[in-house]
């Protein structure tokens, strides 16, 4: 096979092409967003159906209605998005699939862009799925290729768990671009077995139970356990990436220890990790996030009386929260093995800057956030944010999100706070992407339930933070095609909205006036700010200072944040032009830009 | 032997294409390759680091401290916040042209510049500075910098393949109508080193 530069994500979706795959739905979210994103661009020439889902529960449930016909079918998000799809997998498990089906969720141990490090492999057992842990991408590649026949012998979904250090990992990996997906020419067959009744799920539950045993004793027989010996009375567990970690820091060390690297973390299999066992005094067990094969090491030492030692999260040597590396690593098996460990010095470094991320120069989201806060001037009006890039309008000088906790929270927690402080000002900010995602069902709830509150919605034409994918309101599709539009406005006002106003935030006077009306509107209103984002917009002439009429204020610099901005004040090489601080300087110092 | 690159700069440098050129040329040279992004949040402004390893022997992406072979600086400031990834003995390319964080212009944190590259100067025995940037500009694009630090890197007879090569896997990444501009950046890089 001809080798390519692959992320992790790349290969996944080359590895379920190879594998036959049929309908593939999914919600953009990092780490995993490229999986779904090459597979949009393969779909036309494989000739398999893909879709960009409004949200992961509708995607997992789309998939699940193919793979119930006997398709084989993939969905992929983010680790929080397995928490949207939680209510669909949990009876899913009970329910079965004909065809097979592919759960790829990206885990993100750090945690680097996501707002919990939730282990995706405790949820499969939650759930009652195998999971397997790739290593590399050429792994992850190999594993989606054979989780489709995994999942249909066991007549189960099985999860793929890549974590940040896979997903987005580039390797060159060997692909068959010839591969086409078989048409799909089966039948959905009517059966009762997919009507999920309180007497079936009591059946389907002692069947999921001991489908454990028989997952167990498949994902065994799979090459994605690997074991190698040597003369030592120590061994290391290491499962998914950790065991690459765990190899580097032995050859390190110089150091010959057992070596088990676990690709399938649940259901663990039984016999090999137990006469792995049985050749040890002590063991450690190496795994980011929670201690999954730790614990069912654990069990199955003491159901089989072994006397070997474990060392892992439950004696605190491994750290239970954040990524691993090869120097944590190292460190931990120096620790584990008693040797002395040479390692340089830290550095010290000088005083560095702050450099958190910020938005765009000329991101629309700041000329939206500005014209809130300057209509809400002289209130103690609430902020609200939710899940995009515009959640960094929480940082100075805009210090315009006040929360955020998960997709679609925003307008439920100001709906909250109304409840509690109703003669405040309560601003709910949510993307255009997260609106179709979780944003409607709050938006009826506040309009049906009488919340008193503003709906900002940032519109800015695309799933900006994710990779710019396309959603319902933006007229294309996965493919790229023509797709119909659903209105955000439209569909406020059919919601009941009374007052909804659609508003380009780079005009920023009537941007400020719409806002004020909207706070002043006694019910939920709903403004949509829409312009398209920065990163897909045609670049305009940068702005310039006239340095004669320049009264060297800084206000466009304390005002906006823009990092187009330097002191001075001058525009750097990545102004964009849209001429937000053009409005905002007291002297007209500043021309160029759209509005000019 | 296997050879190691950390590239350290601000999110939308062009740090990643960096990487992924550098890893095209070890796959063109049949190398086993690696490389590691942070891909997200980070991308808006903020600090990035990518890793790119290649050779035998080769297990995980991320490249231990003090094992980097080649430092590639976008800046002076992340230069220096990537430099515990650096070989004491390894070699280092750096940009001198500051971009001032947001937070700095606002007064919220300080940045001293010329106390970083004063830094890097003391503690990287093998140091290219470079006007990454304003070469960047006279070659046709202010974003060209990550071919001025391509060719620089090209041109010091460290990497196990030509500068010719390097070159061939930077203008296939990047669209035609930027080609003549990054190959212009690109000689720029590699006369100002040498």
């Amino acid at each position: 096979m001809p080798k390519h530069l692959l992320l992790g994500n790349e290969a996944i979706a080359w590895g379920l092409v190879e594998g036959g795959l049929q309908v593939a739905a999914a919600y953009p979210g990092t780490p995993s967003s490229e999986v779904f994103g090459t597979l949009a661009r393969l779909a036309p020439t494989k000739g398999f159906y893909a879709e960009w889902s409004v949200n992961e529960k509708v995607a997992l449930e789309v998939a699940a209605g193919a793979a119930y016909a006997g398709a084989r079918a993939a969905v992929s998000m983010k680790q929080v998005g397995l928490n949207v799809a939680a209510d669909p997998l949990m009876a899913l498990a009970y329910i079965g699939v004909k065809g097979g089906l592919v759960l790829v969720v990206a885990d993100d141990p750090g945690p680097h862009s996501s707002q919990t490090e939730q282990d995706t492999r405790l949820f499969a057992r939650f759930a009652g799925l195998p999971v397997l842990d790739p290593a590399t991408p050429q792994e992850a590649k190999e594993m989606a290729k054979a989780a489709f026949a995994l999942s249909e012998v066991l007549g189960l979904p099985v999860i793929l768990r890549p974590t940040t250090r896979v997903a987005h990992v580039g390797q060159d990996v060997g692909i068959d671009e010839t591969v086409v997906s078989p048409p799909f020419t089966g039948k959905f067959a009517k059966d009762p077995r997919w009507v999920i009744f309180p007497s079936l799920a009591a059946k389907r539950h002692v069947w999921l139970n001991r489908q454990q045993e028989a997952a167990q004793k498949l994902l065994a027989a799979t090459p994605f356990n690997v074991f190698r010996e040597a003369e030592s009375e120590l061994g290391i567990l290491a499962s998914g990436v950790s065991a690459t970690y765990a190899e580097e820091a032995l050859f390190e060390l110089g150091l010959k220890v057992n070596l088990f690297k676990i690709g399938t973390p649940y259901p663990l299999p039984i016999e090999p990790v137990l006469s792995f066992l049985k050749r040890l005094k002590r063991l450690l067990i190496l795994e980011e996030l929670e201690p999954v094969v730790e614990d069912q090491v654990i069990r199955l030492a003491w159901q089989h009386r072994l006397p070997v030692e474990i060392a892992g999260k439950h004696d605190h040597l491994v750290p239970r929260e954040g990524e691993f590396n090869v120097d944590l690593v190292r460190k931990i098996i120096a620790f584990f093995a008693g040797v002395a460990d040479q390692l340089p010095p830290e550095m010290v470094l000088p005083p560095l800057p702050a450099r958190p991320p910020v938005l765009c120069a000329g991101c629309p989201h700041r000329a939206s956030f500005y014209a809130l806060k300057k209509a809400a001037e002289g209130t103690d009006a609430v902020f609200t944010g939710d899940i995009g890039c515009y959640t960094l309008g929480n940082a100075p000088p805009l210090s315009m999100v006040d929360t955020c906790l998960c997709m679609g929270a925003g307008i439920n927690i100001a709906a909250g706070l109304f409840r509690v402080g109703p003669a405040r000002k309560q601003v709910a900010f949510l993307g255009d992407s997260t609106f179709f995602h979780a944003g409607l069902p709050g938006l009826v709830n506040a309009v049906y339930n009488r919340a008193a509150i503003t709906i900002v919605v940032l519109d800015n034409r695309t799933t900006a933070m994710t990779g710019y994918q396309p959603h319902p309101g933006t007229g294309r599709n996965a493919a790229g095609k023509p797709a119909p539009v659903i209105e955000i406005a439209a569909l406020a006002r059919a919601c009941g909205v009374e007052f909804v106003r659609v508003v380009d935030p780079y005009d920023l006077a009537e941007a400020v006036r719409v806002a004020r009306e909207a706070l002043a509107f006694p019910g939920p209103a709903v403004v949509v700010m829409r312009r398209e984002c920065v990163a897909l917009a045609q670049p305009k002439k940068p702005c310039r200072v006239d340095r004669e009429k320049c009264l060297e204020c800084n206000l466009c610099i304390e005002e906006l944040g823009c990092p187009a901005l330097a002191p001075g004040p001058q525009i750097t090489p990545a102004c964009t032009g849209c001429g937000l601080c053009a409005a905002v300087c007291p002297a007209g110092a500043i021309s160029g830009g759209e509005l000019s | 032997m296997s050879f190691d690159i950390v590239i350290t700069g601000v999110g939308g440098q062009g740090t990643v294409l960096a990487a992924r050129v550098l890893a095209a040329a070890a796959m063109a040279a049949g190398l086993p390759v690696r490389t590691s992004e942070i891909i997200g949040m980070a991308q808006r402004e903020g600090v990035v680091m990518s890793q790119v390893r290649f050779g035998d022997p080769l297990w995980g992406a991320l490249i231990p401290d003090r094992k980097a072979d080649l430092l590639l600086g976008f800046e002076p400031a992340e230069a220096v916040r990537g430099l515990p990834k650096l070989k004491p003995a390894g070699v280092a390319v750096v940009n001198t042209t500051p971009v001032i964080p947001v937070t700095a212009a606002l007064g919220l944190s300080a940045y001293d510049p010329q106390a970083c590259l004063a830094y890097l100067r003391e503690k990287v025995p093998r140091l290219y500075l470079l006007e990454a940037s304003r070469l960047a500009a006279e070659a046709g694009h202010p974003r060209a910098v990550n071919s001025v630090l391509l060719g620089a890197a090209a041109a010091l007879d460290l990497l196990p393949f030509s500068a010719g090569s390097l070159l061939d896997c930077l203008l296939a990444a990047v669209p035609e109508k930027y080609r003549e501009v990054n190959r212009r950046a690109f000689e720029a890089g590699k006369m100002a080193v040498g």
